[in-house]
């Protein structure tokens, strides 16, 4: 699923990158509350599990390759934020030591296969172990279903952004039909492996495992006889960084997608329609399979000026992007406002 | 744990090339895709120029042409889907050899393979003239958020300790009669997931333990500064500069 | 930073009762997430210069102890002082450059590409840099005699000169105690002797954690024996080892047909 160099085109590659940017500065911040010093190394061991899994391509007749994720098992053992930077950072890598997805491309990689993998594997985790019995078991089946899920998720997410950006325009029900096709195929594939690790690690150490916290029982200590409550562990947070330093990083790092790439990328105009243009064949050309999508228009059709009208909808898209994040910010904010009460007055 | 420190990627040298700066390297590669990426497809030698371009590079680095084009190989699901094109895709059809082909297709292949060949040559340059641990340090001082930085030093250190444990695994159900082949290697790979996970967690928290001992705290201490002069930058940015003229003459041309 | 305030002025107010104990454990339990409880209450202190051993069988609790030591594992009950500073959060820098641990597999311990990076990380990321960096390598390096394989890449040492490395690695950090797990495992005679000689040449605290009783008896005045989570005895080496019933009591041995009663304690060598 790995998404080459010049195979979305520029305003979409730009609008995910900012996407993708944003989820990464989010789940930076995330991060902190999941990751003490002991399991910091478990996001590393995450990723280079997810990367040798991921060397395992099959080609798929009209998307591009499939392969299996790892989303779901990173957002299980590490928890949903790091879960998104450990996939990211396996994308980044991947891009520039084995030039597997396109630099330019990383923006739709890291949305559709970090992101969303992640998010979807992880919501349905949590919905699952809430709803059934507590237990190890009830870790396995729920990992076994997230994962399930969350593989032909990021199959119509691909879909999707190969709709809205394409550079080629096959049929959208051909893409969507391989797309997902398979990739409910390699969902069980990737099922069966993150249930049988979780599994795995549960039985054994359960401390690694990020979504079994609520089993952990509260731990009395014997200390000279006599019976004590150990006191709640404290996580020692790695690399802390102000919070106001992510966030600027995040947003300094969306103004520059906003203001540099994306009036560039609008400047340049997908080459199909060049073509058509130059060679007067777009009256005959049949209308685009995405022509009824809201986004169909990136360059605007009534403004003369590419450059602007393209633009134009990527400074909207941008700013859309840069409002839903700060929501997101901010409900994380307060709850974490929330999270930091509770144990002061469980204290006292 | 002297493993992860040379990569297989890698290729030892000596060349003006090795010797930059990581982060002029890196910044170097990803302006270049950049510019690659934004050529208008039709301009068929612009994409050319580009590959000339490439091939300073490698002959300046004296990466030999035998071992870029065997690492290229990494592209073939994508050639694959490439070939594909032209049939599926919608659009004006011409025929060619007897087959109808889609024009739209035609040019998405081209564009996707073109590109997609541009991109990855110019990681393969730069993964074989960078070591591992410099490419690192080089992400650090572009400033990639330190925790995204540390992630990916663990993940490369766990990538040598994986490999070694599954080695292992393997002798060891090799030495049991099992004999891995196809797809029943699936099966028997899956239920050792687990347990390798751990295996290799185990193995790597002890050498993570004495790193925290010794006052690591999540980023790498610089022990050596490594700032790059004008000249090298100037040096790095030969390449993606020379490609944004090309880019520049295929817009206007 | 705030930090270091706090450290000075916790030095001074120390300073006042002239004796600080270079480690001051106590109270110390501690169960693991799965429910294992490996500590059970320790108390001990060293004295400033002292070398102790802590002896003690398979799952004693001896590497769970070690790790408390600069706050890796935390969460139980009980404190841990360094030279008067708790063991915390608050001030866990200074505590890791205070405690120097070399960890008894020297390939965990060395991870760097050569000798003098590898020496040079605990430094590095305690801010040092520059000449002073290079200073504090050549000095490490050379107090256990390894000046010359600087630019060696550690794998490439034998196992003996690799532990010595480990232990530069450590000392190259200046702290105030070291502490050693298991110095003496998997070393030939030859590199056991040579380490020993180090060990005594050093004028740091030091809390050598063993299975090797005549390396304890050689080395330290002072055993202290962990077993079943709890100080079990703490007194003269030679006095612990020579006590039979309590040597049986804890699952240790002496070598066969050795006798400390026959060794002079020669570990009161300066």
């Amino acid at each position: 699923m790995h998404v080459p160099d010049g195979f979305i085109d520029a305003p979409v590659s730009a609008a995910t990158g900012v996407v993708a940017a944003t989820a990464v500065a989010v789940s930076l911040r995330g991060a902190r509350r999941e990751l003490d010093e002991r399991t910091a190394p478990l996001a590393g061991l995450v990723a280079a599990f997810i990367f040798a899994v991921q060397m395992l391509n099959f080609p798929v007749a009209a998307g591009t390759s499939g392969h299996l994720l790892g989303g779901a098992l990173a957002a299980i053992l590490v928890g949903p934020y790091t879960g998104v930077l450990c996939v990211s950072v396996v994308l980044l890598m991947q891009g520039i030591l084995f030039a597997d997805g396109g630099l330019t491309a990383l923006g739709v990689n890291i949305t559709d296969m970090a992101v969303v993998t992640t998010v979807v594997a992880y919501a349905v985790f949590r919905l699952l172990v809430k709803v059934l019995p507590r237990g190890r078991r009830s870790i396995t089946v729920a990992s076994f279903a997230a994962a399930l899920l969350s593989v032909p998720a990021a199959a119509v997410a691909f879909t999707l952004i190969y709709w809205v950006g394409g550079t080629t325009d096959v049929s959208i029900g051909k893409v969507t039909t391989a797309m997902v096709g398979v990739h409910v195929l390699i969902g069980i594939g990737e099922a069966t492996i993150t249930a049988l690790t979780v599994g795995a690690v549960v039985a054994v150490r359960p401390d690694l495992v990020y979504g079994a916290r609520d089993l952990r029982q509260r731990l009395k200590l014997r200390v000279n006889g006599e019976l004590v409550d150990a006191p709640d562990p404290v996580a020692v947070p790695v690399a802390a960084r102000s919070q106001r330093k992510v966030w600027l990083a995040g947003l300094v790092t969306s103004l520059v997608l906003a203001g540099g790439v994306s009036f560039y990328a609008s400047a340049s105009p997908d080459g199909l329609e060049k073509v058509a243009a130059d060679q007067g064949i777009d009256k005959k050309t049949e209308k685009h399979a995405n022509a009824d999508s809201p986004l169909a228009d990136y360059g605007v059709k009534d403004v003369d000026d590419a450059r602007l009208s393209g633009g134009l909808a990527g400074v909207i898209g941008v700013g859309v992007t840069v409002v839903a994040g700060s929501a997101v910010f901010w409900a994380v904010r307060r709850r974490r406002t929330a999270d930091d009460v509770s144990p002061v007055s469980a204290g006292v | 744990m002297g493993a992860g420190h040379a990569h297989r990627l890698y290729r030892h040298g000596h060349s003006p090339v090795h010797a930059l700066p990581p982060h002029t390297k890196l910044a170097a590669v990803f302006c270049f895709v950049v510019v690659v990426v934004s050529t208008p497809r039709e301009a068929m030698w612009a994409f050319a120029l580009y590959a000339v371009l490439l091939g300073v590079v490698a002959y300046v680095a004296r990466v030999p042409a035998a071992f870029l084009l065997k690492r290229l190989l990494i592209e073939v699901p994508f050639v694959a889907f490439a070939v594909l094109m032209p049939f599926v895709a919608e659009g004006e059809r011409v025929e060619v050899l007897g087959m109808s082909l889609s024009v739209s297709g035609l040019w998405g292949a081209w564009n996707v393979l073109a590109k997609g060949t541009l991109g990855v040559a110019a990681s393969v340059l730069l993964a074989s003239t960078t070591e591992l641990r410099e490419l690192l340090l080089g992400l650090q001082r572009l400033k990639l958020p330190p925790l995204l930085v540390q992630i990916a030093s663990f993940m490369i250190r766990y990538g040598d300790v994986i490999t070694d444990e599954m080695r292992r695994m393997r002798i060891a159900r090799e030495s049991r009669g099992f004999e891995a082949r196809g797809v029943k290697h699936w099966g028997v790979l899956a239920k050792s997931a687990g347990a390798l996970f751990i295996r290799s967690y185990e193995r790597g928290e002890r050498v993570h333990l004495a790193m925290v001992s010794r006052g690591y705290a999540g980023s790498m201490p610089v022990i050596d500064e490594v700032t790059a002069s004008r000249a090298q930058w100037t040096y790095a940015f030969a390449l993606p500069g020379a490609a944004l003229l090309v880019c520049l003459l295929g817009w206007t041309l | 930073m705030s930090g270091l305030d706090a450290v000075s002025g916790l030095d001074t107010v120390t300073g006042l009762d002239a004796v600080t104990a270079s480690l001051e454990v106590s109270g110390l339990a501690f169960a693991y997430p799965d429910g294992h409880q490996a500590l059970f209450g320790v108390d001990f202190s060293i004295a400033r210069g002292e070398r102790v051993a802590l002896l003690g069988p398979n799952g004693a609790g001896k590497t769970t102890l070690v790790l408390h030591l600069n706050g890796i594992l935390s969460g139980g009950t009980g404190t841990v002082h360094v030279a008067g500073l708790p063991v915390g959060k608050r001030h866990m820098a200074e505590i890791r450059r205070r405690v120097g641990i070399v960890f008894q597999d020297p390939d965990d311990q060395l991870f760097m590409p050569t000798v003098r990076e590898d020496v040079a990380f605990g430094p590095a990321a305690a801010g040092v840099k520059g000449a002073e960096l290079e200073a504090r390598v050549d000095r490490a390096l050379a107090r256990v005699g390894m000046a010359e394989f600087k630019d060696r890449p550690p794998h490439h040492l034998s196992f003996g000169q690799r532990r010595r490395v480990a232990v530069a690695t450590v000392l190259a950090m200046e702290p105030e105690i070291l502490v050693l797990d298991e110095p003496s495992s998997n070393l030939d005679p030859a590199s056991r002797r040579e380490l020993a000689d180090i060990l005594r040449s050093l004028d740091v605290t030091v809390l050598m954690v063993t299975h090797d009783l005549p390396y304890a008896l050689e080395l330290c005045p002072r055993s202290l024996i962990l077993s079943e989570g709890v100080i079990a005895a703490d007194g003269k080496t030679a006095e612990l080892l020579s006590d039979d019933d309590l040597m049986r009591a804890h699952r240790l041995e002496l070598p066969f047909g050795f006798d400390p009663r026959s060794v002079s304690a020669g570990s009161d060598r300066p």
